[in-house]
């Protein structure tokens, strides 16, 4: 029979092997669906491949892919830590984008070391109002965050859907509904002349480093930890565990908005329904790859990044459809959670039944 | 006098049931689940799965109720997944299943594409049709809001009594239920745990499938991409309004379902004062009240989210 035995310590051979591994599964696996789709597999995991990394275009095209989803995985990862289940950063994001859309399409003008922290700021706030909502829900009264923030998503993309055809529609946009563009004062400066990776990657690295001090460093950083792993406990000591998890919240749901902003304001230039392609919920993947660490989310959200972007140039090449990067994210999501199981536990395989 | 006029239509309460359905299948699924102590937020991914398998298999020619066989089973399948996974290895019960919703939902629509890349307008399917019984059909009101609904709703109604008399009437129901409430104290009685965990994951993720199922098979007659639209998490919050009875489940859907049955009449009133997206969020809006009104007497099963290792105590 099978035994589980816990380990102690995990090395650091398990802690940073075992993510690369469950990624390096997950794309090998794609080949099931790429030979029953009747794909050539060695060319198709060729084209992702050069389509991700072949030239300084593509590596540009990854990296923007990457900004949000750096963002939106370290707000899954600092609210995880706590054990707040924020799968709402979909709607968090959308709510930062459009406050980043209400301030900077010209109701306020200015050079852009005002403007861009400006909506920034707003996004920020705004990300943070919708995540703080459900949190309180949740200490206050008992109520499932999972679900709440999970419906929140809907009803978010629905709101700026009512916006973007009545008080923030573009009446430029022939009847497009999108927001008006945002100003140039305010849009993210390009890293690269005539490439659309954006000053929001800086910012994105920026914020993956400051959260690592704050989760590793500071008595704020203690605290969420202590609440993520022994609420009770954590309250005996004298934490306050509402307030700490609204500041998780306030923090998880900030993040979130800025992806909302950095993608309105660096990449798309206005907001639109389909501004994101599941960002919020790729996060939840970025975060659990890189085991919640914040400095790992820089390297998961690269490797999600690629294999969106290698995708998509790949499917466009041999007409597999592009739906196949979501599976390869959604089988690393499972094989990093199996992972993470063999880094807690020895498994021992018995000959004999052992009994007791 | 025109809200009086509307709720007494049998029209108003045929449609309330017919957009009851998926949910009662979900709520049924998430509930059995819960029961057994195990959370499946993999319902939206294996709702999708569900509706793209059993179309395509009478697509290919299965036929109506071979589409509802191959429905269950790729329901099956994901909550397996969702089982081994928070089970016997015990892992995150949010993160399984956010994983298992994902890939139900990739693997659907990658294999919807691949059979079918470059068609402008989704092929159609012929959908279950309204049941015609002699007699019952034929009553006033309820002949037109009941007995005119498909197989398929019947087919729900029907495992609203199964699923009520196996979990309070049989044995393997108090087992299901103790195994959410004290795992400890259903291996003390020689049961496995495991088996019976997993077992109900199983067959709760099936009748989930069967709901995204009525989807494509019944209220409509082809997959669209997003058809889904959140109503798997709606499921979710109705199961712990409902307190996980299944009785209160088919109430609670049924109200939901008129509700919404009831909002779409109201746009038709007075859509001209208020935006769509105002009535489209209803949905969502209500399932959050919902949770909020019951939250504080909300009656978890005592062993939901805690995993159990064999030969723990």
């Amino acid at each position: 029979m099978i035994r589980f035995e816990p380990r102690s310590n995990p090395g650091p051979f398990l802690i940073y092997g075992v993510p690369v591994l469950a990624a390096t599964i997950a794309i090998l696996l794609a080949a099931i669906p790429l030979a029953l789709a009747g794909a050539p597999i060695f060319k198709a995991y060729g084209l992702m491949i050069t389509g991700a990394f072949g030239s300084v275009f593509s590596v540009s095209e990854m990296l923007t892919r990457a900004t949000p989803l750096i963002l939106t995985g370290l707000a899954a990862a600092i609210a995880f830590r706590a054990k707040l289940w924020n799968i709402g950063a979909e709607g968090q994001l959308y709510m930062g984008a459009m406050a980043a859309v209400a301030i900077g399409s010209g109701v306020v003008d200015g050079p852009s070391w005002v403007m861009i922290p400006l909506i920034i700021l707003a996004g920020m706030a705004a990300g943070a109002l919708m995540l703080i909502g459900p949190t309180l829900l949740k200490t206050r009264l008992g109520v499932d965050e999972v679900v709440t923030t999970l419906l929140l998503n809907f009803i978010v993309l629905l709101f700026v859907q009512m916006m973007l055809e009545g008080a923030l529609k573009d009446p430029m946009s022939m009847g497009w509904p999108q927001s008006e563009p945002i100003i140039d004062s305010a849009i993210f400066p390009p890293l690269l002349e005539r490439m659309r990776v954006h000053i929001g990657l800086i910012i994105a690295l920026g914020c993956a480093v400051a959260l690592a001090v704050l989760v590793k460093r500071t008595v704020w950083g203690f605290e969420i930890r202590a609440v993520g792993e022994n609420a009770p406990a954590a309250r005996f000591s004298g934490i306050s565990v509402t307030k700490t998890m609204v500041l998780v919240a306030a923090l998880s749901g900030g993040l979130a908005g800025l992806a909302g902003v950095s993608e309105v304001a660096g990449t798309r230039g206005y907001l639109a329904t389909d501004l994101s392609p599941g960002y919020g919920y790729a996060g939840i993947v970025v975060a659990m790859l890189a085991r919640l660490s914040p400095v790992g989310v820089i390297a998961s959200a690269l490797f999600v990044a690629s294999v969106f972007v290698g995708a998509d140039s790949m499917s466009r090449a041999i007409g597999v459809s592009s739906y196949l990067a979501d599976l390869i994210v959604a089988m690393a999501l499972l094989c990093v959670l199996i992972g993470g199981f063999l880094t807690r536990f020895k498994v021992h395989f018995d000959r004999k039944s052992t009994a007791g | 006098m025109e809200i009086i006029d509307i709720l007494l239509a049998a029209s108003f309460w045929e449609a309330a049931i017919r957009i009851a359905t998926p949910l009662i299948f979900g709520v049924l699924g998430a509930l059995v689940c819960e029961r057994a102590g195990v959370l499946n937020l993999g319902i939206e991914g294996i709702f999708t799965a569900g509706a793209m398998a059993g179309w395509m298999a009478v697509w290919l020619g299965a036929g109506l109720w071979g589409g509802i066989l191959v429905a269950a089973l790729a329901g099956g399948f994901f909550g397996l997944i969702h089982a081994i996974l928070t089970v016997p290895l015990g892992l995150s019960q949010h993160v399984s299943g956010i994983g298992v919703t994902l890939l139900a939902t990739s693997l659907s629509y990658f294999t919807y594409r691949t059979a079918l890349p470059d068609v402008s307008s989704p092929p159609r399917i012929e959908p279950f049709r309204p049941l015609d019984i002699p007699f019952l059909s034929d009553l006033p009101f309820i002949g037109q809001a009941l007995f005119s609904q498909t197989a398929m709703t019947m087919l729900a109604l029907v495992l609203v009594f199964v699923t009520g008399w196996v979990l309070y009437r049989t044995p393997l129901g108090l087992a299901i239920r103790a195994v959410g409430d004290n795992p400890s104290s259903v291996e003390a009685q020689g049961l496995s745990v495991y088996a019976l965990r997993i077992g109900a994951v199983v067959v709760g993720s099936s009748f989930m499938a069967l709901g995204g199922a009525f989807l494509t098979m019944s209220a409509f007659d082809a997959f669209f991409f997003g058809m889904i639209n959140g109503r798997g998490w709606v499921c979710i919050a109705l199961t712990v309004f409902a307190s996980w009875r299944p009785g209160k489940a088919l109430i609670g859907a049924l109200l939901f379902g008129a509700f919404d049955a009831f909002q779409v009449r109201l746009q038709t009133e007075v859509g001209a004062f208020l935006p769509s997206q105002v009535f489209l969020m209803m949905p969502y809006i209500l399932s959050i009240i919902a949770l909020i009104v019951v939250a504080r007497k909300a009656d978890y099963p005592k062993a939901l989210l805690v995993p159990w290792f064999k030969g723990q105590r």
